[in-house]
């Protein structure tokens, strides 16, 4: 008994080692992420020069002498980045409100799981959609060839419908009764509660939904390579209609042929990438923290 | 009291606007769907068609680009991957619920990084994966190359949803098993853990809906070589069936659109059964959290 006793707490001992080393991995991880890609990136920076790399929009490692700038990548991310806001916010934001205060419950079994469906497919399917109906849309109703900012912009704003949506909704839905009830009491119909009552209550929430949009839209690669063109385009030559490349697409379109100071100048602009999204993680922390407090 | 005419037109344009809004909340939702409804037939109406035994389980080659060899390689690294990250992540899941302390500095910061994790995009994974697995560790681009990648990629995934379920699992379980002797690592495996298996198992069908659908992360860590029949040596470079789509969409070899529909049909109805798989777990999951 006594011995059985002593196995079973060294038994103990030992699981909860063995769960505490596999906590731990996922804090490895992120340290060997940030590790790798800093040892194989920085050097790099450092070669290019800080200046040269962020602020030039001479892209042509393959050029002699070769320029490394990656200023028209950084706008590009940024402007599609931008567009799939101001097309997926305003959508996903007011079907948002739709699921959680308009929707009859028959119709909502079958928009909710639609908009589960969306967040389930992969970017892939999206990108060959629109490859094959976005940008033919966008070439024939605004001319160009299609492959654009514009076509870019569809397609992420469609993307990150579904993480607008359901973290919206459910900030909506947290919205205590009460207030609703106040907003009513004088004399508010149900439209004007909705707008100036509730959503400006769930407003963190739906303020985390837009940043996490952001993230997803700015790190996207294979959908965006599809539809973008990808053609590297000086700054004044940036239009809503012509091609564009971002970070992400710089990487995953020379990756497969780069070596040297170029396949680094790569992974240089995945650090960059890493920056962004840094600052949208410590965004959202931030938030976290504020909602907390109050 | 007097009712002006100012007072009446003016309600008038209040429920006037009141409607149009109503209108565009509907739109939107309306718009979501049709959407989604768009795309799936787009591909299930160009690409079920296409679909047959010789695409399914032929040989590949440049008159039949077969998916065979890249659906063998999807299943392989899903296999693997849930292998390595499963357990890890369960760990993982019941440490940060069943035993650490509330404000414990070391649940912080693995909370941090599991946060972490979860916002860090594919091509970033695929950038560390070819960094570390292929070149560090010297496996090149391969299919275990991938797995490594895709491993630490799905973790977040597993993670959240194991604690959640975790945390679903009501005290009184806990207080039970205690109350007839048996020990914390007891009562962790033989009560909270089965309770937690509808949740967990979720994550898990989660997971492989990313693993399935994943293109950045696998391009140059697993690559883009295609194999004429199915291996599975770990150590060749191999395309999943995701990637198999994303060739055939741009590299436009005769037929190869149309081949590129067929496989993302098959994407989409691996999508399906995984959407119905965690719907219905969730379900069960919600029952059991009534039920307490």
């Amino acid at each position: 008994m006594i011995t059985n006793n002593r196995q079973s707490k060294s038994n103990e001992t030992l699981m909860q080692a063995v769960f505490f080393m596999s906590a731990l991995i996922s804090v490895i991880a992120v340290l060997a992420i940030c590790l790798f890609l800093l040892m194989r990136g920085i050097p790099a920076i450092g070669e290019i020069g800080f200046l040269d790399f962020i602020f030039s929009e001479k892209w042509g490692p393959t050029n002699t002498p070769a320029s490394y700038g990656i200023l028209s990548m950084i706008v590009g991310s940024i402007y599609v980045t931008a567009g799939a806001i101001v097309i997926g916010v305003p959508i996903g934001l007011l079907c948002a409100i739709f699921l959680a205060e308009f929707c009859p419950e028959r119709l909502y079994k079958i928009v909710k799981p639609a908009v589960n469906l969306l967040a389930g497919i992969p970017s892939i399917i999206f990108g060959f959609f629109g490859m094959e109906i976005i940008v033919p849309f966008v070439r024939e109703a605004y001319g160009g060839n299609g492959f654009s900012i514009m076509s870019s912009s569809i397609i992420l704003g469609i993307m990150i419908l579904p993480t607008i949506i359901s973290i919206s909704e459910s900030s909506i839905r947290a919205v205590p009764e009460s207030y609703k009830e106040g907003s009513y009491g004088v004399g508010a119909t149900k439209e004007e509660t909705v707008f100036k009552v509730v959503v400006p209550a769930a407003k963190s929430g739906i303020f985390t939904s837009i940043i996490l949009g952001i993230g997803r839209a700015i790190g996207e690669t294979m959908a965006v390579v599809m539809v973008a063109g990808n053609a590297v385009m000086p700054l004044s030559k940036i239009k809503l209609l012509k091609p564009i490349r971002t970070l992400t697409t710089n990487i995953v379109m020379e990756m497969s042929y780069a070596s040297g100071l170029h396949e680094e100048s790569l992974i240089a602009t995945g650090v960059v990438l890493f920056v962004f999204i840094i600052i949208l993680n410590t965004a959202l922390s931030l938030i976290k923290a504020r909602t907390n407090r109050n | 009291m007097e009712v002006s005419n100012k007072d009446i037109n003016n309600l008038r344009l209040r429920k006037i606007k009141s409607i149009i809004f109503k209108a565009i909340v509907w739109l939107c939702g309306i718009l979501t769907v049709g959407i989604l409804v768009y795309i799936l037939l787009f591909i299930l109406i160009r690409g079920l068609p296409k679909i047959n035994m010789e695409f399914l389980f032929g040989e590949y080659n440049s008159k039949n680009l077969s998916a065979f060899s890249s659906i063998v390689t999807t299943i392989e690294m899903i296999v693997i991957s849930l292998l390595i990250s499963v357990p890890i992540g369960v760990f993982c899941a019941i440490y940060l619920t069943e035993y650490s302390k509330r404000g414990n500095k070391a649940v912080k910061v693995i909370r941090l990084a599991v946060d972490t994790l979860a916002g860090i995009p594919s091509i970033i994974y695929g950038l560390f994966g070819m960094i570390f697995f292929v070149n560090v560790l010297g496996f090149r681009a391969s299919v275990i190359s991938g797995i490594g990648t895709i491993s630490i990629m799905i973790l977040p995934v597993i993670i959240s949803s194991s604690e959640e379920a975790i945390k679903s699992v009501p005290d009184t379980y806990r207080e039970g098993s205690y109350g007839l002797g048996a020990t914390r690592l007891r009562t962790v495996f033989k009560i909270v853990l089965p309770t937690a298996i509808p949740g967990i198992l979720a994550g898990v069908i989660l997971a492989i809906g990313r693993i399935v659908g994943e293109t950045a992360a696998l391009i140059f860590t697993s690559g883009t070589n295609v194999m004429k029949e199915p291996t599975l040596n770990l150590f060749a470079s191999q395309r999943t069936l995701a990637i198999h789509m994303y060739m055939l969409a741009t590299e436009g070899l005769p037929h190869s659109k149309d081949m590129a529909f067929a496989t993302g049909s098959i994407l989409i109805l691996i999508v399906f059964l995984i959407n119905f798989a965690t719907t219905k777990l969730a379900g069960r999951l919600g029952r059991l959290n009534d039920g307490k």
